[in-house]
């Protein structure tokens, strides 16, 4: 849709992207609808959207892991050039892990409470990079201490639920970037941690990115990782894109009402205590669909008849790289109702 | 320039450092080991493990414990008393004489090893099929192909079958089938479990395959058939090692329902406590200490393995973690 800055072939090219769930006597869901973006090396992207909204079936999607069965997967995913959507399953599998990494939200869940963390590690390794014995052993202990686990030799022995949350994550996020993937997903990788760990974790990963030219693809609802981290922000609702921009313009000059209403429910530390929050009213519903119209009208404050009239066309800011699907957006007169 | 109670401070607080390294000093503590360490502080199995190994113990160590030789007609010229045939607890023979003349306490005692022999045997044949059959069946299915799928459902049809028909049937199908010895005792209360533990381990792997760190590890391209063996396998062992515990109680009624319908082992040298109570069943008006003693002894050993079985399952369940 946009033209990139850089010439260069991005890591991740989204394309288009429609993921629709069917199921024998019910009618189909569309979880995904024509979702388009891209990450380039070095990049952070963030998917940004409510729980629904379908952040993380695009992240299964790109990796390959939703089930052959009942889902259908249109448009296009291409990693550095090549077409994964089609890919066959053995290419797939060597690319999994070695050159597309994913770090999942809640690691205790994630890591196998029977085997000592250094074993899954060491399984990686020798996986994709024919690492085997000591050999092994020794890269475990380096990506431990890379990603700031202390006394890294110790814990290479220890058992998941040995280690306290933030432990994990970083052990995670080391299995993920033990075979120095080109392009890691992080999916709601902080969630499940205190602020205080969420804020080292996040470092950790910028760090990551910095140094490697990892692209990063962040998917949160927590629009504090985003402002930390992102490059660019996708906001999804209920499926498609409402709103896309570099992080700096969309926090600037938001214009879709989700977004402002999103931005408006964050709770300041400059506030006044007796302000109320802002929350957005009611909860994803699929009152409209998009064929009908902005599936976000029946929580909006903005919305008029128009809404309804047809999925909102993709609007281009002039002179900026920002774009939206609002059909009433802010500046033009809202109806009060 | 000491004030005081800074010397006690600094000890103190030395103190706290080696509790914390000696506290995190035990490493690689497994899931296994914390299991067991609760099983080791639960009341339940402390019981249940005596009186396990008590039958282990006199299961082992029969011959030697044994005050008669157990196929020896003790009957002499003062056991009639009473112009009965029958001989109750008295001090040569602790727990009296049966309908032949031979001590009950070296029959119940020898009687042990093959009530234990039938019941692991058979539970080992139950648990190694059936596991076996599950394993394939989780595995198959898991994969998620259509072949596998197909697998699957083969397989768990013929369960399902097994599972529709009487587990003594079965038993008794497979004896009628062998005829009776001690080997088709064994393979008869094996085979009856086979569905249990075909159904559980498929379960559990299944349950399983659908965690995040089976995902997790396949999103970090580990191949298949290593996912299944180092991440499913071994978190879905809990149930059926818990299942073989309750297995081994379940195996030594149904041996001794078995040998009730007389189609236990024929061989008289080799008392068992199923066999026993069928015996002792045409004597139960005039003799009923023939059928209590066998009786009490199946009820407490299988009441000792059930114990142990059921804590093993609380201390493997992941809910009741600290």
């Amino acid at each position: 849709m946009t033209v990139r800055r850089e010439p260069a072939t991005p890591v991740l090219t989204v394309e288009d992207l429609s993921i629709t769930f069917t199921q024998r006597g019910a009618a189909p869901t569309r979880a995904v609808d024509r979702v388009s973006f891209e990450i380039g090396a070095g990049e952070v992207v963030g998917l940004v959207g409510e729980s629904g909204c379908g952040k993380s079936v695009t992240a299964l999607a790109v990796m390959g892991l939703l089930a052959d069965r009942n889902v259908e997967i249109g448009g296009r995913i291409a990693y550095a050039g090549t077409e994964l959507l089609g890919l066959p399953r053995k290419r797939m599998r060597d690319l999994r892990g070695a050159d597309l990494a994913m770090i999942f939200q809640d690691p205790l869940s994630a890591l196998n409470p029977v085997v000592p963390v250094g074993r899954q590690i060491t399984e990686m390794l020798s996986r994709h990079r024919g690492l085997r014995g000591r050999d092994a052993d020794a890269e475990a202990v380096q990506l431990l201490g890379r990603v700031g686990i202390p006394d890294p030799e110790r814990r290479l022995k220890e058992y998941p639920h040995q280690m306290s949350g933030g432990m994990r994550q970083r052990a995670m996020i080391a299995m993920a970037v033990s075979c120095g993937p080109r392009l890691l997903i992080a999916d709601e990788p902080t969630t499940a941690l205190d602020v205080t760990i969420q804020a080292q974790v996040l470092e950790l990963l910028k760090d990551l990115v910095e140094t490697e030219g990892t692209a990063l693809l962040m998917i949160t609802h927590d629009l504090g990782v985003v402002a930390g981290l992102c490059d660019r922000v996708n906001v999804l609702y209920a499926g498609r894109v409402v709103e896309a921009a570099p992080r700096h313009e969309l926090f600037g000059n938001p214009v879709h009402p989700y977004t402002t209403g999103l931005l408006r429910s964050i709770p300041r530390m400059d506030g006044d205590r007796g302000v109320p929050l802002n929350p957005i009213r009611g909860s994803v519903n699929d009152l409209v669909a998009w064929a009908d119209g902005c599936a976000f009208a029946p929580r909006c404050d903005r919305y008029e008849l128009e809404c309804l009239a047809g999925t909102p066309a993709v609007t281009e800011l002039p002179g900026v790289d920002h774009e939206h699907r609002c059909v009433n957006p802010p500046g033009t007169p809202a109806v009060v109702r | 320039m000491n004030l005081p109670g800074t010397a006690t401070k600094a000890a103190k607080i030395d103190r706290l450092a080696e509790l914390s390294v000696s506290s995190s000093d035990v490493r690689g503590r497994s899931l296994w080991l914390e299991a067991f360490s609760r099983l080791r502080r639960s009341p339940m199995a402390i019981v249940g493990a005596v009186i396990v190994s008590a039958f282990v113990i006199v299961a082992v160590a029969a011959p030697l414990l044994a005050p008669h030789d157990p196929t020896a007609q003790l009957w002499r010229g003062d056991v009639f008393p009473n112009r009965s045939i029958f001989v109750g607890p008295r001090a040569e023979n602790p727990l009296g004489l049966d309908h032949a003349g031979r001590d009950l306490l070296s029959r119940m005692l020898v009687g042990a090893r093959q009530s234990l022999m039938v019941g692991v045997v058979a539970t080992l044949i139950g648990l190694s099929v059936g596991a076996l059959i599950g394993g394939v069946s989780g595995a198959a299915a898991g994969m998620g192909r259509r072949l596998g799928r197909a697998v699957d459902s083969v397989l768990m049809r013929f369960v399902d079958m097994l599972l529709s028909i009487p587990a003594l049937l079965i038993a008794i199908s497979v004896a009628a089938l062998l005829g009776p010895s001690l080997t088709t005792l064994m393979i008869a209360v094996g085979a009856a479990q086979v569905p249990i533990f075909a159904r559980l381990l498929r379960g559990s792997m299944l349950a399983q395959s659908r965690s995040d760190f089976v995902t997790a590890s396949i999103a970090l391209g580990v191949r298949r058939p290593k996912v299944v063996v180092s991440h499913v396998l071994p978190n879905s062992l809990g149930p059926v090692l818990v299942q073989g515990t309750l297995t081994l109680a379940t195996a030594i009624i149904e041996a001794a329902a078995l040998s009730y319908l007389g189609l236990g082992s024929p061989d008289i040298s080799r008392p068992e406590w199923g066999g026993m109570l069928a015996d002792a069943q045409r004597f139960l008006g005039s003799a009923p200490h023939m059928a209590l003693f066998p009786a009490v002894a199946i009820i407490i050993t299988a009441l000792g393995f059930t114990l142990l079985g059921e804590a093993m399952r609380e201390a493997l369940d992941p809910k009741l973690k600290k």
